[in-house]
């Protein structure tokens, strides 16, 4: 949700002050200071030593893995260090699963983006009270179990499964397409689609429409005014629900482990299985840190768009 | 929206109604309601289909024999599960505990002051959001194993169970409960707590009497969040599930790739009924009360 990560409220940044704010300050005022920033230092550290050791520490030993060497048996050993195991990456095969998992991360972001917007739009241009009864449906599957959400799409499509018994029923025969790339896309659509929903929604929302019916006013037509207004207004829900189906379909395990087959696997389950049967921790660890380097290149760019549409918006205001 | 001016909010809203309605073409309008139908279609009937199944009596998962609710009945005197269960409400109470306390307090130091590594921290409390599970998992495993090698010279045997999910989930759910009762605190109101010292209440009655009481919403909120996710991990629980403990969602995930069986259908439509029943307490406690200005 990138709008919980804006920047902290004008009030905050007033009241506490540091020591660049003018001097002049009485040894009493200047204690008190020091005292809050003692207050302030006892209250974060339980957490933020917690952090340090189960998820800072984390990332800094699988970095460290990542140029380690795989001995013959299997295990790891931390000494020699090389990058052997990123020379690794540009083997055609890991390339190839790398590229087959951006595909498949790239079609469902675009299928959820058409499905999505025009949903999005739907509801945001409901009577408030109707709007907030549809957003409460919309959550409810955000919210519920996804492993059994995509259980469920297993249920569903499976070879002799409810959705294939009706295409007979119907005499279009039966159809196949669990163990494929499609089920892989249409589960993570699935999984997913909440994720650009909302955003779209928020953006939407905010939207000042009497901008809409100032083109319209200029006698610009409809998809005009849709296309040269209103998508440029909501052009930070648009990145940032983008973003946040993108980063998970690439790093999808679940649903490509439930609904693909063999010719769906992707990086999530190749790392996994590195650190699973293949037994080579090093080359799992590189690519982990591929992935959470691309993730952070993502997270970055939603985070300069949403700055941007910060700024856009107190004009628009 | 609080900030918003009440008269131009209320501007907008009109232009809402006469674009979203009028202003839009019959055949544009019908479109866009056709699409809202199908999305909720799609979100819901597989959730619907699965549910009406683990009815069915029969055997097999494809054939319609009759209602019963036989297959909740194996679920439920199968060993296996019960103490899958087990192990998954262990994990969810206590790391939701654990980390409702110390991402409160990790979004109120943010919130409210400034201090050494301030920024470091501001950055570090999103990424286990942000983080791929898997990457997340692979990383806790290469972890525990780590530490496990040093424990193993002094001298007790560690091995991963119960302990190792928990400290686990903790590490990504510290981060949730955090952005959660953060969001709250940015919509509180300062002069209140001001008022508190002005009547001379100490810092720590402002915090008891005040504060507390104000971001309590969210604080439930964040609970329910991690409780949620807790119950819901399967990717970082099964890394750090050893073969002593697993959890439900680990159990469920594995017998999944050995096939559907009724059975399934039933567990997962009993998990499907705690999680429904948890958004719904979330979301009612999350709905912005109309006393606040």
């Amino acid at each position: 949700m990138p709008s919980l990560r804006r920047a902290k409220p004008a009030a905050a940044q007033s009241t506490d002050a540091g020591p660049d704010t003018p001097p002049l300050l009485t040894p009493a005022e200047l204690a008190a200071q020091r005292r809050k920033r003692r207050t302030g230092t006892l209250i974060a550290t339980p957490g933020a030593l917690y952090l340090l050791i189960f998820f800072v520490v984390p990332l800094g030993l699988i970095t460290v893995y990542s140029f380690a060497t795989r001995t013959s048996t299997g295990r790891t050993s931390l000494s020699g260090w090389n990058l052997n195991s990123y020379e690794r990456i540009a083997d055609d095969v890991i390339l190839g699963i790398i590229a087959r998992s951006a595909w498949l991360a790239f079609l469902t972001t675009v299928l959820c983006l058409v499905v999505a917007y025009p949903f999005a739009y739907y509801l945001a241009t409901r009577p408030p009270r109707l709007r907030a009864r549809l957003l409460v449906l919309v959550m409810i599957p955000f919210w519920t179990n996804g492993l059994v959400r995509i259980f469920a799409i297993r249920f569903l499509l499976g070879s002799n499964g409810p959705a294939s018994a009706l295409s007979e029923a119907m005499g279009f025969g039966t159809f196949r397409i669990l163990f494929t790339p499609t089920a892989v896309v249409l589960g993570m659509v699935y999984g997913f689609l909440t994720f650009m929903v909302l955003p779209l929604y928020v953006a939407l929302e905010r939207m000042d429409w009497r901008l809409v019916e100032a083109a319209r006013d200029l006698y610009a037509s409809g998809a005009k005014a849709f296309w040269r207004v209103t998508v440029p207004l909501t052009r930070s829900g648009i990145v940032a629900g983008c973003v946040l189906v993108f980063v998970p379909s690439f790093g999808s395990y679940v649903v490509p482990e439930i609904l693909g087959g063999a010719k769906t696997l992707l990086i999530g389950s190749y790392v996994a299985r590195q650190f699973q049967a293949a037994r080579n921790w090093p080359l799992g660890a590189a690519l982990s840190v591929l992935v959470i380097v691309a993730m952070l290149v993502a997270v970055a760019i939603n985070q300069r768009n949403s700055a941007n549409a910060e700024r856009t918006q107190g004009v628009t205001r | 929206m609080p900030s918003e001016p009440r008269a131009s909010r209320d501007e907008k809203s009109q232009a809402v109604s006469t674009l979203g309605t009028a202003g839009t073409k019959r055949s544009a309008r019908h479109l866009l309601k056709a699409n809202a139908w199908f999305v909720f279609a799609f979100l819901y009937v597989p959730i619907v289909v699965l549910v009406v199944f683990s009815f069915n009596d029969s055997e097999r998962v494809n054939v319609w024999q009759g209602l019963s609710a036989r297959w909740y009945g194996e679920a439920l005197g199968n060993t296996q599960v019960i103490s899958a269960l087990r192990v998954s409400l262990i994990v969810a109470i206590s790391s939701t505990i654990v980390s409702t306390v110390l991402g409160t307090a990790v979004a109120l130091a943010l919130d409210r002051y400034r201090f050494k590594g301030r920024r470091a921290l501001d950055g570090t409390v999103y990424l286990p959001i942000v983080i791929p599970d898997i990457t997340m998992a692979v990383m806790l495993l290469v972890f525990f194993a780590e530490v496990f090698k040093l424990i193993d010279t002094i001298g007790p045997r560690f091995t991963l169970g119960v302990t190792t999910i928990a400290l686990s989930h903790i590490a990504f759910n510290i981060s949730f409960v955090a952005v959660v009762v953060r969001a709250r605190l940015d919509q509180f109101d300062r002069t209140l707590e001001e008022a508190a010292r002005d009547l001379y209440a100490t810092p720590w009655r402002t915090f008891r009497r005040v504060t507390l009481p104000l971001i309590a919403p969210g604080i439930a909120a964040g609970a329910l969040l991690a409780l949620t996710l807790s119950l819901d991990d399967v990717v970082i629980s099964a890394f750090t599930a050893g073969p002593g403990a697993t959890t439900l969602p680990v159990y469920v995930f594995s017998s999944i790739r050995q096939g559907v069986t009724p059975e399934l259908n039933a567990i997962s439509t009993l998990m499907l009924t705690a999680s429904i029943t948890l958004v719904v307490a979330s979301l009612a406690l999350q709905r912005p009360r109309s006393t606040t200005p």
